[in-house]
């Protein structure tokens, strides 16, 4: 029952969020500050993750290529259609539910039990909506560049790490890279990373918009959201999934 | 003018208001008092419509509260300044542009008439030298100022304030509750001043309701307070020995 209640008071507050602001001048200088914030500032963590993970995963697949038939390129081309195809959509969208959804879950959270949204209330202010929407937009318009980040550098870390272990050269890494390369892939996680956009920023702000208490129900809405997000980004991926290549 | 009817609400069962009426008229400070956890921010908070009432009727100039749309009541507040007991300043933002939120979001003045209208908020509670601080940068009764200029910032229609000065000096407090009671004269708003600091009740008290456990007790002015026949109110006032002289000399 409970379950039905969260997810009929999470579309109540979305249909609040998704309302034309009440300022556009102040909606979109809030809105820049987000893309900075949240956006902008997972640039590193991103570039720092899938470099590694780039160069991991093209140990993996070389390692796992016992067959001496298989053409080396196999690496690139494995490297390169994993990052685009789960690790820099889904993976990455996972990293970032944890360090972008705890970030909003616990803003909005505090600001909920120090008073600051009512205040905003009583001013006539749609607090939900001044809150959340430049969030919610923020992240949507930017998971795809991180997406694209990721993959640039994922792919980088490979070129990295082959050639210099030696388990592939740069010239088969790259004929890999370009091997029949189907750019639908590129589309579809383009569509899943706005989704999961999607999802990080509005299942944390629904946490911190309905925390009630002091500071320690604020650090458990932000642990809670977290592990919900996680979850609805995986379903969501499962779900894209089956629709697209069905 | 504010009119509240019957106003009941409770939490968990526990019922904190237990049927208040009360009228508020502009240009007067109106107080309310009691001791801690008597229900004087539940009754406050009921009224800007924070807290949703179980019973009764809450009418701004005559129109209930309860009837109006969305739009109305979003209008409504636009209208009204509330200073939290906590402050609720954002602390994401400087002093001054706590101040200027307001004047931003429901104005469209320039840059410059925006700056003046600021700078005339800050001197008015006398807050010179915090424009760029962060409200964790800056005293808890600084924190108090800040608030009051912010409720303040739009020339409110009906002005609310949590225990305005709690946490301030005894002349800050003084000058606030001057301030506030200069600017409910001035612009003819309908005030109400929540507060447990006998100075104040002397100093501005023109109708004072005193909150004994989630009921009326008594309604009265500042002149009368010291002599009246209530129990519950005098263990109230006379806590302190100073207006028991008062009271002394007075009745001489
Ligand atoms: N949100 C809430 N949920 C449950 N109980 C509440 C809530 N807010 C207030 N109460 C209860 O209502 C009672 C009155 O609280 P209130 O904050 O109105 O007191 P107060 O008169 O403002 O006291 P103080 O002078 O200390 O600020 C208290 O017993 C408090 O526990
Ligand atoms: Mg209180």
């Amino acid at each position: 029952m409970k379950i039905f209640e969260s997810i009929g008071d999470y579309c109540i507050l979305m249909a609040k969020v998704f309302k034309k602001p009440q300022k556009m001048s102040v909606f979109w200088e809030h809105l820049l500050k987000e893309i900075d914030k949240l956006g902008v500032g997972s640039m590193r963590i991103v570039m720092i993750i899938s470099i590694f993970m780039g160069g991991i995963l093209t140990l993996q697949v070389s390692y796992n290529l016992t067959n001496p038939f298989m053409p080396k390129y196999l690496i690139g081309l494995g490297n390169r259609d994993t990052l685009i195809l789960e690790f820099s959509s889904t993976i990455l969208a996972l990293i970032l539910a944890g360090k972008v959804g705890s970030n909003i879950a616990t803003e909005i959270g505090s600001m909920r039990v120090s008073e600051q949204i009512d205040s905003l209330d009583i001013m006539g202010v749609n607090s939900a909506s001044y809150l959340i929407l430049p969030k919610i937009i923020a992240c949507i318009l930017f998971n795809p560049v991180l997406y694209i980040l990721s993959v640039a550098t994922g792919i980088i870390g490979g070129a990295i790490v082959g050639p210099v272990t030696g388990v592939v050269s740069m010239g088969d890494y790259v004929e890999g890279l370009v091997h029949t390369f189907n750019p639908f892939y590129v589309t579809f996680s383009f569509i899943k990373s706005l989704v999961f956009g999607f999802i990080i920023a509005s299942v944390p702000a629904y946490y911190g918009y309905n925390v009630r208490g002091g500071a320690l129900e604020v650090g458990k809405a932000s642990t809670d959201s977290v592990v919900l997000s996680s979850i609805f980004i995986l379903c969501a991926d499962l779900i894209i999934t089956q629709l697209f290549f069905k | 003018m504010i009119e509240v009817k019957n106003i009941k609400k409770s939490f968990q069962g526990r019922e904190v208001l237990k049927g208040i009426d009360a009228t508020f008229m502009p240009g007067q400070t109106n107080l309310i008092i009691g001791q801690s956890g008597s229900g004087k921010t539940v009754m406050l908070k009921s009224i800007v419509g924070i807290h949703e009432v179980d019973n009764g009727s809450i009418l701004f100039d005559g129109k209930e509260v309860a009837t109006m749309k969305f739009k109305e009541r979003q209008k409504l507040r636009q209208e009204i300044g509330m200073v939290f007991q906590a402050g609720a300043l954002f602390d994401s933002m400087t002093v001054a542009d706590n101040i200027r939120f307001p004047i931003d979001m429901f104005t469209n003045m320039t840059k410059k008439e925006k700056d003046m209208r600021v700078d005339h908020c800050i001197d008015m509670v006398e807050l010179e030298n915090a424009h760029h601080l962060f409200p964790s940068e800056i005293s808890g009764g600084m924190q108090k100022r800040v608030a009051i200029a912010r409720a303040i910032s739009l020339e409110p229609k009906y002005l609310f304030c949590d225990e305005p000065n709690s946490g301030l000096d005894p002349v800050t407090s003084i000058v606030i509750d001057k301030l506030i009671q200069r600017i409910t004269r001035d612009l003819k708003i309908t005030t109400v001043i929540n507060t447990h600091d006998m100075n104040s009740v002397m100093e501005i008290g023109e109708k004072i309701l005193f909150l004994y456990q989630g009921e009326k007790g008594w309604e009265g002015s500042s002149s009368q307070i010291l002599h009246v026949d209530n129990e519950d109110l005098n263990r109230f006032i006379f806590a302190s020995n100073i207006l028991k002289k008062v009271r002394a000399i007075e009745t001489k």
